[in-house]
């Protein structure tokens, strides 16, 4: 049985498919991280965001995420899809999905994953401005 | 031998290519591919804050470059 789901695509992510594909008569709870694109960001108004990736490796990585959370945690099956391009404000650039027996588990295999995956995931978003556009944590 | 090195992000900005084409002597590390790259782009001078991809995961400085090896450089992520 696949208890990992792994997606980098340029379509809207769905909620429902990342609940479906973990959800499961043995687990007692599903945690779900969704990451949203606000409207400003260090007080200024943000219009858009550009999403682009390293895809082959992206896609390594955020499976070798998934890999190391089923080692970790006592947890049944994770999702985890990230989009790509141009999403508007209100848009979901993530999804993380984890089910298990019990909650804590849940709880904290999803919070390291999304902390894991804004740490090694080789995607990179770029903020567009009124006046101009610029790579996020690029700028030491 | 000749390498080819795909660029993302504000690296690829900088250079202004998203992909560029390296001569490299056989047996060289990731530490050296850096310093030829240092050498060929002055621009990443300044810009220092990059990891390097070898086939597609991360590599530390030591590992050595082979023939048909695929190199990225990955400035500081902002997924998620």
């Amino acid at each position: 049985m696949n208890t990992i789901s792994i997606r980098l695509i340029s379509e809207p992510l769905s909620l429902q498919k990342c609940y479906e594909f973990v959800d499961d008569p043995t687990c007692g709870g599903i945690d779900i991280f969704v990451g949203t694109v606000r409207n400003h960001t260090q007080g200024k108004a943000v219009e858009k965001l550009d999403f682009s990736a390293y895809s082959p490796m992206a896609i390594k990585e955020m499976q070798l995420i998934a890999e190391k959370v089923l080692e970790k945690f006592e947890v049944f099956k994770i999702a985890i899809h990230h989009a790509e391009g141009m999403l508007q404000i209100g848009d979901i650039p993530v999804i993380i999905a984890v089910s298990a027996a019990h909650r804590v588990a849940a709880f904290e295999a999803c919070q390291y994953a999304i902390n894991t995956l804004k740490e090694t995931v080789p995607i990179w978003k770029k903020e567009h401005f009124e006046d101009g556009e610029v790579w996020v944590n690029a700028h030491p | 031998m000749q390498i080819e090195v795909l660029l993302f992000g504000i690296i690829a900005d900088l250079i202004g290519e998203s992909n560029i084409s390296m001569k490299i002597n056989s047996g060289s590390t990731i530490g050296d591919f850096k310093k030829y790259l240092i050498a060929n782009y002055p621009q990443l001078k300044t810009y220092t804050t990059y990891a390097i991809a070898l086939n597609e995961a991360y590599a530390l400085d030591r590992q050595i470059i082979q023939q048909q090896d695929t190199i990225a450089i990955i400035p500081p992520v902002s997924g998620g």
